[in-house]
């Protein structure tokens, strides 16, 4: 099988400052990878080095990207796993509006707030060539449904919603294209834990039902449990270990990793 | 179907003055399918650890763990994630509940990840919750706040959902009353009848006689510890 996501040596430096040291890894389709570490360690940057977000300055973030589909425009020349990092920018754009979602800590980040709350689903749809307002609107309706949002809020702003059902909000604009990818900084950080329960439950039922593969940034070792099949732990901006999630929660092998673990409050 | 050959296992406690604590030395065990093997010796002999080394949530330092034709030591974390989902059951003491998941999904679960329909899933999940005696008007509620033998109950129903051919029972029958205990005899009774290699650890005595083959004595793989 060809992984989905091979990561090769990716380095990100801010001066003489480490961000994130020599990071490798391959993710297969269908796989949910958890990043942990505690702030400062490099997953954030790591991650948006992943993400496109940041150039990194070294290493390869090969993506296995998909036969071309009425919606994107790729032609069959582009098939295959291809680099990120050296793909041009309007292609990398491209493959962050169809085939990857990122999914910001901070709603705001990944919303239009002065859109609604149905618009905001919509505006990915025509991103990638949608026009005809009926299919919109009715995908809109679905998705708001399948996040947990009344439809009768459809024409709302997000502006109004709280903070849980704009972070819902958030998922269903970056699921509704079908992403097979999806990157998720912190996604329940600053929610409530009632809130994060539901988010929670509801990220672990579309990552099975779509058979997402995701990367999911975190410090919060409980969302990792749930969400994650490996892990992978930071620290200083170099990877300490990786492996099954429950293998290195239960039984760590590095001192930083039994230092994180141990250091849980049992509730 | 499951076989251990020359497992060891230590601990090394960094934070702790890097004490090096070697739990388990060597071990060697084959269950056929069809076969029930009881983990025996006193607490602290490493049965519990031996048992979570064969799930995979321990890791071995060395030997090789075969289960369903993958050596579990040395597998990437999917494959791992593979046999788990198909090959190799775990019941364990406690169950891990998600909240808000209604107990019909929980015990549903192990079906869904293996591609079944949810109608499908959710019948088979009502006959074992039917069986083990958990009140239909439960079945919609999230298993967080059941008593623990209810927990422990739809922990089993969870567990038995799809027929693994490799199964690890932990203390199975423990906190149940003589009903429940009977039901679950039964169910461990059907799953060896249909094959399935099964390693259990019980405290009850006269449930261990009845359904496991033979017994090992964990203890015989403890190194002497210096006092």
């Amino acid at each position: 099988m060809t992984p989905l996501l091979s990561v090769q040596g990716v380095t990100k430096r801010y001066g003489a400052h480490i961000g994130c040291a020599d990071v490798s890894f391959d993710l297969y389709p269908g796989e949910v990878m958890g990043i942990v570490g505690e702030s400062g360690s490099g997953k954030s940057t790591l991650l948006n080095c992943l993400a496109g977000h940041l150039a990194p300055d070294a290493g390869a973030v090969v993506f296995d990207t998909r036969a071309p589909s009425s919606h994107d425009g790729n032609t069959q020349q582009d098939r295959g796993p291809r680099d990120t990092v050296t793909m041009s920018e309007p292609e990398r754009r491209m493959l962050s509006r169809t085939d990857w979602a990122f999914v910001h800590q901070h709603a705001r980040d990944g919303l239009r707030m002065g859109v609604s709350a149905g618009g905001n689903v919509g505006e990915r749809l025509m991103a990638v060539g949608a026009r005809n307002y009926g299919d919109i609107r009715e995908k809109a309706v679905d998705w708001l449904g399948r996040v947990e949002i009344d439809t009768d809020r459809i024409d709302d702003r997000p502006t109004t919603f709280s903070g849980g059902m704009q972070q819902r909000l958030q998922i269903a604009r970056n699921l509704v294209t079908g992403p097979r990818l999806v990157f998720m900084d912190e996604p329940t950080g600053g929610l409530d834990v009632s809130v994060q329960a539901r988010l929670l439950d509801l990220l672990r039922g579309l990552v099975r039902d779509m058979g997402l593969s995701a990367i999911i940034v975190t410090h919060d070792l409980a969302v990792v449990r749930l969400l994650a099949d490996r892990l992978m732990v930071m620290k200083s901006g170099h990877v300490v270990e990786s492996g099954l999630t429950d293998r290195v929660l239960d039984d760590p092998q590095h001192a930083y990793t039994q230092l994180l673990v141990s250091s849980v409050l049992q509730v | 179907m499951i076989d251990l050959s020359n497992v060891s296992k230590t601990f090394t406690l960094h934070n702790q003055g890097s004490a090096v604590i070697e739990v388990l030395h060597d071990v060697c065990l084959r269950v056929e399918p069809g076969e029930c093997v009881a983990l025996t010796g006193a607490s602290g002999a490493g049965k519990s650890t031996l048992m979570r080394m064969i799930y995979g949530n321990y890791m071995a330092q060395s030997g090789s763990i075969v289960v369903g034709g993958v050596d579990l030591v040395q597998a990437e974390p999917r494959e791992v994630i593979r046999i788990r989902r198909e090959v190799l059951g775990y019941v364990s003491q406690f169950l891990r509940v998600v909240p808000r998941v209604s107990t019909l999904d929980v015990v549903a679960e192990p079906l869904r990840m293996l591609g079944q329909p949810s109608r499908a899933a959710r019948a088979r999940a009502q006959e074992l919750l039917t069986g083990l005696n958990i009140p239909e008007p439960l079945w919609a509620l999230s298993p967080t706040t059941f008593s623990g033998g209810e927990q422990q109950r739809v922990n089993i129903a969870r567990g038995f959902a799809h027929p693994y051919p490799a199964m690890l029972l932990d203390e199975p029958t423990a906190s149940l009353d003589a009903a429940n205990r009977e039901v679950v005899l039964s169910l461990i009774e059907q799953a060896k009848a249909r094959g399935a290699a099964i390693i259990g650890i019980f405290h009850d005595e006269a449930a261990r006689a009845r359904v496991c083959d033979r017994e090992l004595d964990v203890s015989r793989f403890t190194p002497a510890r210096a006092a």
